[in-house]
This record gives C-alpha cells, structure tokens and sequence, in this order.
C-alpha cells in the first residue's frame, strides 16, 4: 500500500499553484491530505503531480468579512476553525458539524475547503455548506468565479470544480437574525463518516416557519436539500407537519444498502434525526 | 540505515537510485535534531522516519489514516504520519516517541503511567497512543474527560479492550480514575 | 518449587519487565530490524474468486526499475513443496474411530493453473523497495477465465453447487460426527424442545501488527535466518526446511517482538515458505510485511459458522438432548482441519449435563479466503449457539435464564466429569476442576440480577429498552503435545530461560521470569527470557490454544526444579558439604546454618568446569518438556446490561462482569487484562466486525474504515470477579486464559439484546448487533 510515482511541487503563491494545475499534466491539490493520502496509499489514484498548498499562508486564514461573513481560507484546517471563537459564537451550526468530523488527529491537518473539494457524500462539510448558504471562491489560472454550494456538490466526490480549478475560499454568511439550527449525525463508531446526517436551518416568524433549509447527508447521491420537505415546512409550525414532512422524506430519499447499513436503517435514521433536528432547531428559534 | 556521526548528527540514507518520482532536499528537526536529507516525491512520512532515520518507534497499522499507529507530534500536534508525505516535513518540527524520554531519561510521567496501568500488551499501538496523548498534552491544562475520550478514539488496541489505556490516560493527565476493576 | 512459602512472585502483580523498551519506542518487531541491503516483497495476487490461469506474463516487470527478481508459479513448482499445515490435519487416533473425512489439499506456494479465492498469491515480487515492488505488480499481465463459484457455505453443500477447488469431489474438507445416548428418545421424552438456526459472521483476527518476516541467508554458516511474527517459531521452522529441501538445522526462526497474533499468525501461509526461499535463493537479506489490505483480504479470516441446533428438556428445564448440525466455512481450502469443527463441537454442551448428544460439523470450502482458528477457535460460535438456544428454551418454559442454567450445570463434587464424548486428542473428554454453580451466582449477584428485572419493567414503561444476557463457557486449555523449556546460568551469573512459546504480547518476559525465579530462588531482575527463538531449544510447539502458561509454565518449572538441583549439587562439592544441607535464595548459595559461607552463581559458574563433577555434566544448564497429562479446563461467564434504542438500533453496554476461573493465578494483573483484553475482541465480533464479501466473491470489507474494530468508547469498564480451582493437571495448578475473554461477548450481548427487544418478539439468530441488524429486527423480527 505505496502509492504510485508522482512529482510534487510545493506551491509559493496561489498563483503558482493554479499555473501547475493548468500545466497539462495530470495534477491535484493536496491540502491536508486526510482524503488524498488514502487514495494515493491504495492507488486508486494516481496523479502524475501532486501540488502542495499547505505552505501558502495567504490563505490560512479564519476571519470574520466587513460584511460579518466568515472567511475560510483553503488551508485552514478543521481544528482551526473549531478553536475560533468567533465561528462557536457567530456559525454554532458549522462548528458541531466540524466537531463531528473524524478525530482530532484527523481535524488537525483536514481542511475545511479540502473536505469541500472532496465531496464524500458522507461527509459533514458538504451539507454544511449547503444549510449555511455559504459561496465559494475559486480561482484557476483563466479565472476568479463564486459558486453558491447549492451548485458545487453535483454528485458523489463530484463537484463543480473542474481539474485546473482552486478553491481558494469558503464564505458564510452570518445565519439570519434569530434563525435557528440543528445538526444531527449518526456513526457506528465515534469519529466514523456518518451513517446519515441532517443539518436544519428554520427562521420563524408569527409563530410559523418563514425560512427553511433541510439538508440530509449519507442518504445515497451527494449532500442535498430536501426542498418538498422544506415547503411543507414553510409557513406552518414544525409540529403540524411532521406526518407530510416524513411522508416527503419517504418519497425522496432513496438510500441503497452498504456494508455499514441497510437502506432501511438508513430511511429510518433520516427520519427520526430530521423530526429531532426540526424540533431542535425550532425550539432554537429567536 | 542512518548512522550517528560523531557530532550526534542522525545522517539519513538516500532514496534508491533507481526510483522514478522525483527528488526533493528538505531539512528539519526531529526530536530536537536538525535533520537533512533527499526524499523521494512519494515518500510516506512513517517510512522516512523508520526506514531511512531509522526511528522505528513510529509503528505502521493501516496506511489509511484509520488506526493511529503512526501517529507524531508535526509542529506539535498529533498527525497520522502515514497520511502525510515526507516531502511535506521539510522546515518543520517532528516529535517522535523516541523524543518522549531521552535514553538516560526515565520515563514520562505519560509514559509511566502507561507502564504502571499495565496500558499496553503487545506494544505495537502504544506509540501511537502516546504521541497523540502527548498532542492533546500540548494543549496545555487538564482536558474534559470527554475531550480525552475523542482523542481515544482516534486509535485502534487490538489487545488490551482499552480499559487499562483510559485508566493510564486519566492518571497521566490527573483525572479521576474509573470505578476500579473488582477482584474477588 | 512455585509453591507452599517459597512463591515469592507466583501470584503477585508485577509491572512489566517488557514495557520500558517498548514505551521508548525501543521495541524490536520484525519490520524495525536493520538489515543491510534488505529488499522487499510485493505479491499479485488473484483478483477472481475461481478461475483458470491461462498466461502469466512477468517479462515487464523484470525490467521495471529497481526490480531484483520475479518469481511466479512455475518458477517455483519444483523447488517448493506445497503447504500442508501437517500438525493441524493430523487426526488423532480416537477421533480416527469416528470415521471423519479431513481432506487434505495443500495450498501451491503460488497459483499455477487455478486460482479459488481474492487474494490468492500468484507471483512474487522482490525490488529495492515496497513501492518499487509495487509499481512492478502493475505490469505483470495475467489472463483468467472464470470459473463458476460459490460463497454461501450452505449453497457449496447443495448436490449441484459449483467445485470451489478443482478436481475434488464435492465442496466437504472436513466431516466429523459424534454421538452419545439417544437424542430421539430425548427429545420424543421432553416437554419443551427448541429447534434454531444460529450463525457466528465472518470475522478478521487483524492484529494491529500485520504478519510480516525477514529472512537471510547467513553467509558463515550456510543456514538461513529468519525473523517472523509467528507464534509457532518451530513449526515455521520445519516447515522452511522442509519445502525447500534444508535440513532444520540449517533453518532458525525467531519470534521477535510481535504485535499481536490471536491465531491469525498461529497457522502457516504460502508466503512464509516463499520468503525464506527468495532468500536463500537470491543470497540476499528479504522483507515481507503485510499491509493493511493483504491481511484483512489474503490472510486467514475465522469463525464463519452456522448451527442448527436443538435442544429438549422437561418441564423442569432439565437438559434431556442437544443435538447441532455444525457447517463451518473453511475457505478456498482444508488449511487446518478439525481444529476449528471439532473444537466447536466438543466444546458446545460447555458446563451442562446432558446424556444425550448428537453433534455433527462439516467443513465447507468455498471460494473466500481461508480460514484458521481465532482467539476462541470454535468456542465463541459454539458458546453462540449453545446459549443463544438455552434463553430460547428459557423463553419457551418462561423460565429465568439463569435458572436454566443453573439446573443443567455440572456440580463442583462431579469433578473431575467425564462427559462421555471424545475430546481434541479423541481420549475421554474429563473436566479437571471447576465451580459453575459459584461462578453463576456470583454473576447474577454482581450485575444484581433481581432488581434489574424490576428496573427493566419500569424502564419499559418508559419505552426505554433494557436487557441482561448471561453466557457460561468452558475452555479446555494447555494443549499438547509438549512445551520445553531450557534453563541457564550465564557466565555473568544471570540466569536465562529460553522456550519455544513466543509472546505477541502476553508478557511472557515477565510471567515466566516469575516462574523461574520461584523454582530456583533467585531474582526476578537476573532472569532473561528467550521466547520463540529455534536456535536456543530445539522443540517447541508455540502460543496458540490458550497453551503457553499450562505447557511452557510447568516445563519452566520442571527445569528451574533440576537446575536448581544441579547448581546445590555442584556448590556442594565445591563447599565440601552435603547437598542436603545447601541452600539457593536470593541468588545467593549457601550451607544452612553456616549463613557466612556464600557462593553467587556468577561465582559458581566459573568454578563449575574446574569441578570433578563437573566432566560429563551439562555446565549449569536444564531441559525439560512438559506433556500435558489433560487438559486444565477453565470456564467463565460473562453477564451484561444493555440498553437498546429500537428506533435507531444503537446500542449501549451499561454493564459488563465477567466471573472467571483458570486455576492459580501468576500474575493477576496480567491475567485480568488477558480476560479484558479478549472481551474487548469479543465485544467488537458481536457488535460491528464483518468481513464480507460481495455476489462475485469479492471481500468489500477491505479497510480498516469498513471492517469495524472496536474503538475505546465501545468497550466498557469491565467488572471482573474470579474463583480459583486449581487445576490438578498439572503441578502449578494453572489453566490457560488467553482465549477465554472472547468467548462470551456475543453471546451475552445477543442474550441481552433479544432480552430488550422481547415487546417486539425479536429473535436474534446472527451477528454482528450493528445499528442496522437491530433495526432490522425491530422491524421484523424474523429478520436474520
Ligand atoms: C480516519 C479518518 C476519518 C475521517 N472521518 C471523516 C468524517 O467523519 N467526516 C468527514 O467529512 N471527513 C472525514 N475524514 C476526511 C477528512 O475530513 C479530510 O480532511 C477531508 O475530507 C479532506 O480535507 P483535506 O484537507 O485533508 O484534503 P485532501 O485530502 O488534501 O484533498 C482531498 C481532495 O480534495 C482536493 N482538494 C483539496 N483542497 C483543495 C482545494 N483547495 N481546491 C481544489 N481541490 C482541493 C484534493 O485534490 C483531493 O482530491 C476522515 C479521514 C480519515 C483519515
Ligand atoms: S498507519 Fe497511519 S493511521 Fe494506521
Ligand atoms: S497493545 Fe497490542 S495493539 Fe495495543
């Protein structure tokens, strides 16, 4: 379990590391290599240059915009974004979702954008990303684009970054005044990927559902939103709803067995977390 | 093989001549010594250290970042060593098992406790559980007892079902012991 | 002698002798060694199921860089026998009288025209390095053509099922079938019979440490060094020399620090023999280390095993018959024989009287991984069925489980108890000592078995779920034939001991040292131990079957018993005094009476070649083996609390005790961790760990992120409680426990489970107890 020959470029500047990734080899970033490794030691892939953006400073950042939006640079790692204060205070949805995450050794070279370009439909960040409405920065040696993550997460470890692409950035912006959230996730073991997850978002106002973001994960597909749910959500309150909310969740989601779980466990646990979530979150309601 | 020249230097080998990736200098400190040496691109980080620091004390479990085996304190936090590459070592600070005590030291109270709690059996997993209990000791201050259950988590003991591991962990950071074990 | 006043460390709770060069990182297992010039090995492996090899094309790969040599089958068919694990296959006289089938199918060392499971070697790669050797496995073409296969074990008995091996007759490896009584008048008699089918899942011992050797060939001598994670050095031993044609003299094998073994690394591989050949064919120092994938997918996997079981008793609970039909999942081969079937089925009645018994195994070949024993080998799915098949019963005569049990137990005034059918070695099983009945009660007072009834009630009508399971298990430890042991006084005057049953983590150094220094009255700290080194005894057998303390114990303390002996003998002569009269303690000889008069061994053994007695003596040196009249059988029980989420299936252990017995104790920590330690095996078998495989036969549990060992928050604190019967087997009065903690977990966590889930009439039937097989349950409780 050796990976396969490959050369390696330390990247000095974003701007380098975008040239390698546009020079016609076959490249890819390495951040904190918590995903890339495995799959290198296994070679199941097999790049013929690894670009390394772990010595570029300029974007190991965790801070807070002018607009109040928090700014996760491509190598700040998990453990960063978990010590902040700012993000437990301001983002208390992000940072259990990171809590989550595999162990602390893991969170300790993970990045928050590596987990994000990686897309493992069983992953937290994801669906995060998804709730939060964060927006992405990307760069590549022919341009500078945003993606909202509602359009980066196209399927299973796909995503809408094309080979010669960087993240470079994730933003998310503050949640609404009042809104409020739940992030449920259940593993076999501590620190495994989830068997499934929900990340929910609620804003009320006169006492109904004005806003609602449901976002499942580990369900089959990649981490998406639950919009049929989401509208028998808005402009009800939560407990009314709950039998159309489960019959939508019954009707969307189509989990498949794997070595960990049944589809059936997987249906009832997507239930069950998202009725808790919703309760959790509206109960979180300013 | 790396050899100790007389001024206490560890002098790493070389990669084999006949390796295709390409090569890279890096220098850096491991276990307080500055190290410099040619690493292959691919070069994982447990085989630098065991095969050509000859460090063996960072043992090899998986190779997929899941059993902790490998794990050394990179800038002073726990990371899995076989989940990074050699190369991305260059101008850091590497801690090892082998730094924990010096050879004339006596034990760590880490260490000790380990050792007095009869943590270990075989002693393959126990390095990696040291250096990442010695990365939550970097912290500083007495962890929560959940905040040292996670980093429990993050290694695998085929031997010993854990139970002596958490008692020589909770005694080396100064927590209260479980219910002791009854013996009839 | 290790008893009476003069135990000075039988019995005592020493720290480790070994843990200081280990917590240093100063250990030295068997990929630490630095061996100059060492290169490594790859192997390609099979990655069909069955199929026929119709080309092997290795010409590119000789030529990738760095590459130093390419063996493939038919390189090697001539020049290495084929494996056979001989010791494993032999069928005991006694159990000959029962007319078994043990089909013997030695593995080629590397597949030439067929390949029968994922992961089978086919060629062998030796490069400068691991990662070169890699890059050469890739360029090595092979063309296949698939052959029908078969996985379910039950499908590969099906008259029309496809040959997992080519050219045998039929999908049976193993076939054994014993009787006693009249199970149909039995059952015909009773009043309540239960009749299920229970399954024990695949599982992977998977050591933290992956098996792995180094092997040279020693240019002085001609001989061949090998250093190996085996836990059976002289098997390995005979078996090199044997398959490449040296004599075992020429062949030394050395156990180093090994991490972790639990019979996975107890049995021979292909690769064992082909490594120390490369070596001595190429002249040149080789390095094989399993990596992760390899041995969960290519080295033996354990305890694949379905039972049909039926137990009668009358109104009473009183055991009248069991009868089991045994099918065992051997693999892609026959690789150990009865050892896995036969120990299931004359271990399944465990503490229970009954007269009437029919038990039959059949070892099924099938296109997976072979299988060895593991930790328990055959206990652990006997103990599952047998005590699944007892609450069952307890259900059906509404009965308290451990009131079942309680009337079926052998009482401690029937020991020694012969239970009328043949053990391993086919001579009358006997039970040695034991106290089940105290065991029981100890149990259902520790866990506090009446007020958890009442809390359970209570707790259901707050829809919270609660069980207790209770599993009994006996153990019949120190297997033979032998252990040997050979004892020393070096010329610094300490004392060495060497024999043949290495550790992979056991404390051997420690524990043994104990032993010896008893027997001979000298230090703990001038004692060293060898364990595992061919070179140092010439016998030995290894640390398999909960064995080493019973065997090697008793053989170190027969030699410390004639050393010490020979030491008085020769210190008498020297002090002109009477034998009689000396005495060894604290390492310091000397007359009774005349304390002023003191000798050291150091001093002694630089006298002794000058002594008259001296000539024809063998210096200051013992051998002894000891054979093991019986076995020393041990028992144990382990009862837990659970508490069960029937919406998400979760699982919590809210109590564990285990009460066990194994004879005296050397050294009670270490005993206690042993126990600890298998339950922490046990407990990951009976709630995540599976190793599967998909409808083409392809293992999809493969990583350590899919084949589920247990973490620290899934093993509990463990309360343990022991009784001591002292085994009169043997003269310390010890029986082996390194198995015994495995045995229990999945049936007392089963047990528990289905206790929980009894308002859903949930019938647990297999393993493991994940989130996913608990819901399923709770959904429909058939569900197997
Ligand atoms: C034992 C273990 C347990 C884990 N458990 C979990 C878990 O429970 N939940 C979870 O979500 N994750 C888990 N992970 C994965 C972990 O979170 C990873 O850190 C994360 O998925 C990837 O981040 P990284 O920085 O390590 O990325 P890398 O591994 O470096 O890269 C991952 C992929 O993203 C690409 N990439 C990385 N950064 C960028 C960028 N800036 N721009 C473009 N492409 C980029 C790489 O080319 C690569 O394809 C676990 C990992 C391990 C080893
Ligand atoms: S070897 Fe690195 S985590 Fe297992
Ligand atoms: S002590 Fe052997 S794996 Fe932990």
């Amino acid at each position: 379990m050796k990976p396969a020959p490959f050369d390696y470029v330390a990247a000095r500047s974003v701007e380098h590391a975008v040239e390698l990734l546009a020079g016609g080899t076959d490249a890819k970033v390495i951040a904190g290599g918590q995903s890339l490794m495995p799959v290198l030691n296994m070679r199941l892939g097999r790049p013929e240059l690894v670009v390394d953006i772990g010595r570029l400073d300029v974007l190991n950042h965790v801070r807070i915009s002018d607009s109040g939006a928090l700014l996760v640079g491509a190598t700040a790692t998990q453990a960063q974004v978990l010590a902040h204060p700012d993000v437990n205070r301001g983002w208390p949805l992000l940072a259990t979702a990171v809590a989550n995450i595999g162990h602390p050794q893991i969170r300790n070279r993970g990045t928050i954008c590596g987990s994000l370009a990686h897309n493992d439909p069983a992953a937290e960040l994801p669906a995060t990303a998804i709730v939060l409405d964060a927006t992405l920065r990307i760069q590549s040696s022919r341009r500078i684009r945003t993606v909202p993550a509602e359009q980066m997460f196209v399927g299973p470890f796909m995503t809408a970054l094309t080979p010669d692409e960087l993240l470079v950035e994730a933003e998310f912006p503050p949640p609404p005044a009042g809104a409020g959230w739940s992030f449920r996730e259940f593993a076999t073991r501590p620190g495994d990927f989830a068997t499934v997850g929900v990340a929910v978002q609620l804003v009320r106002r006169d006492g109904v559902v004005a806003d609602a973001r449901l976002v499942l994960f580990g369900v089959g597909g990649s981490a998406a939103r639950v919009h049929s749910a989401e509208e028998a959500l808005t402009g009800s309150s939560p407990s009314r709803v709950e039998d159309q909310v489960r019959a939508q969740l019954k009707a969307e989601l189509d989990p498949a067995d794997d070595v960990h779980a049944s589809a059936g466990l997987r249906r009832d646990l997507a239930e069950k977390l998202t009725i808790d979530a919703i309760a959790e979150a509206w109960a979180r309601c300013a | 093989m790396s050899f100790r020249g007389s001024e206490g230097q560890i002098h790493p080998t070389t990669p084999p001549l006949s390796e295709p990736s390409g090569w890279h200098d890096i220098s850096l400190t491991v276990n307080g010594e500055p190290v410099s040496a040619q690493v292959e691109s691919r070069l994982l980080l447990t085989d630098f250290l065991r095969h050509r620091l000859r460090l063996t004390g960072t043992h090899v479990g998986c190779e997929q970042g899941s059993c902790g085996a490998c794990s050394v304190l990179l800038d002073g936090v726990a990371v899995r060593s076989c989940l990074t590459l050699a190369v991305q070592a260059n101008g850091r600070d590497l801690r090892t098992v082998e730094g924990l005590a010096g050879p004339d030291e006596p034990l760590t109270a880490l260490q000790q406790a380990f050792h007095e709690q009869h943590g270990m059996q075989c002693g393959f997993c126990t390095p990696g559980f040291l250096m990442s209990l010695a990365g939550l000791a970097e912290h500083g201050g007495t962890p929560s007892s959940d905040e040292l259950d996670e980093h429990l988590a993050g290694n695998f003991c085929r031997c010993t079902g854990y139970v002596n591991i958490r008692k020589a962990a909770r005694q080396a950071f100064g927590l209260p012991g479980p219910e002791e074990a009854s013996r009839g | 002698m290790a008893d009476g006043n003069s135990s000075r460390f039988f019995g005592r709770s020493l720290a480790r002798v070994e843990d200081d060069r280990l917590l240093r990182g100063q250990g030295c297992f068997v990929d630490d060694l630095d061996i100059p010039n060492v290169v490594d090995i790859a192997f390609v492996r099979s990655p069909y199921a069955h199929a026929r090899i119709l080309s092997i094309d290795v010409t590119a790969a000789r030529t990738m860089p760095g590459v130093v040599a390419v063996y493939d089958g038919a390189s090697v068919v001539d020049r290495i026998k084929p494996l056979t694990n001989s010791e494993e296959l032999r069928v005991p006289e006694g159990i000959a009288a029962l007319n078994p089938v043990v089909k013997i199918q030695p593995a080629p060392i590397l597949a030439v025209d067929e390949v029968n499971y994922v992961g089978q070697p086919i060629a062998m790669i030796v490069a400068e390095t691991r990662y070169l050797a890699e890059d050469a496995l890739e360029v090595i073409e092979v063309e296949y053509e698939t052959l029908p296969a078969v996985f379910d074990m039950e499908a590969a008995l099906e008259p029309d099922a496809p040959l997992a091996l080519q050219g045998e007759a039929d999908n049976i490896g193993v076939y054994v079938r014993h009787s006693i009584g009249d199970v149909a008048a039995g059952i015909a008699a009773a009043a309540a019979v239960v009749e299920e089918t229970f399954a024990t899942q695949r599982y992977v011992a998977a050591p933290i440490e992956t098996r792995g050797m180094v092997a040279q060939s020693d240019p002085f001598t001609g001989g061949l060094m090998v250093w190996s994670t085996t836990q059976t050095p002289h098997r390995v031993r005979d078996h090199v020399a044997e398959s490449i044609g040296l004599s075992v003299d020429e062949v030394r094998v050395q156990s180093v620090d090994v991490g972790g073994g639990f019979g996975q690394k107890g049995i021979l591989v292909v690769e064992e023999l082909l490594v120390p050949f490369a070596a001595h064919d190429m002249g040149r120092a080789v390095r094989w280390i399993a990596d992760r994938h390899e041995n969960l997918t290519a080295d033996a996997h354990a305890r694949e095993q379905v039972h049909h079981i039926t137990l009668a008793a009358d109104a009473d609970g009183y055991l009248l018959a069991v009868k089991d039909r045994i099918v065992v999942n051997l693999g892609c081969r026959n690789m150990v024989g009865l050892v896995v079937p036969y120990n299931a089925l004359c271990h399944l009645i465990g503490p229970y009287k009954v007269r009437n018994v029919d038990l039959e195994a059949t070892g099924v070949l099938t296109n997976t991984t072979f299988t060895s024993p593991y930790r328990g080998a055959g206990r652990p799915e006997a103990t599952f069925a047998m005590e699944r098949a007892m609450d069952r019963l307890a259900a059906k005569l509404r009965m308290e489980p451990a009131e079942l049990r309680e009337r079926n137990l052998i009482r401690p005034d029937e020991m020694p108890y012969r239970t009328g059918l043949l053990d391993r070695r086919g001579l009358p099983q006997e039970f040695d000592s034991g106290d089940y009945p105290e065991m029981l009660s100890r149990a259902v007072d520790m866990i506090g078995l009446s007020e958890f009834r009442q809390k359970q009630e209570l707790a259901r009508h707050e829809g919270r779920h609660l069980g207790v399971g209770f599993a009994l298990y006996l153990e019949m430890t120190g297997l033979g034939p032998f252990e040997g042991a050979r004892v020393e006084v070096m010329p610094s005057g300490r004392v060495r001991l060497y024999t043949g049953a290495p550790s992979q983590g056991q404390g051997h150094r420690t524990v043994f040292a104990q032993l010896l220094a008893d027997a001979l009255g000298v230090n703990l700290t001038n004692i060293d131990v060898v364990a595992g080194d061919t070179a140092s005894i010439p016998y030995g057998v290894g640390t398999i079957a909960s064995r080493a303390l019973v065997t090697a114990g008793n053989a170190i303390n027969q030699a410390g018993g004639l050393l010490k002996q020979r030491i008085l003998t020769h210190a008498a002569e020297f002090l002109e005094a009477e034998v009689a009269d000396m005495q060894l303690e604290g390492g310091r000889i000397s007359v009774k009476g005349t304390p002023a008069v003191e000798l050291s061994l150091a001093e002694l053994i630089r006298i002794v070649p000058k002594l008259a007695g001296g000539s024809g003596s063998d210096g200051l040196s013992e051998t002894s083996y000891f054979q093991p009249p019986n076995y020393a059988t041990a028992s144990g029980l382990h009862a837990t609390i659970v508490e069960v989420d029937p919406a998400t299936g979760r699982l919590d252990i809210l109590d564990y005790v285990v009460v066990h017995e194994a004879g005296r104790i050397v050294n009670p920590m270490i005993a206690d961790a042993q126990v600890v330690g298998g339950v922490g095996q046990g407990i990951g078998g009976a709630l995540s760990e599976h190793m599967q495989y998909d409808d083409q036969g392809q293992p999809i549990t493969s990583t350590f992120m899919d084949y589920l060992i247990p973490v620290s928050s899934m093993v509990p604190d463990i309360r343990l409680d022991e009784i001591v019967c002292p085994s009169p087997t043997n003269q310390l009065g010890v029986k082996g426990l390194g198995e015994g903690g495995a045995v229990g977990p999945p049936a007392a966590l089963a047990n528990a489970v289905e206790d929980a889930l009894q308002p859903f009439d949930a019938i647990v039937r297999s393993g493991p107890l994940s989130p996913s097989r608990i819901r399923d349950l709770v959904r429909d409780p058939n569900h197997s």
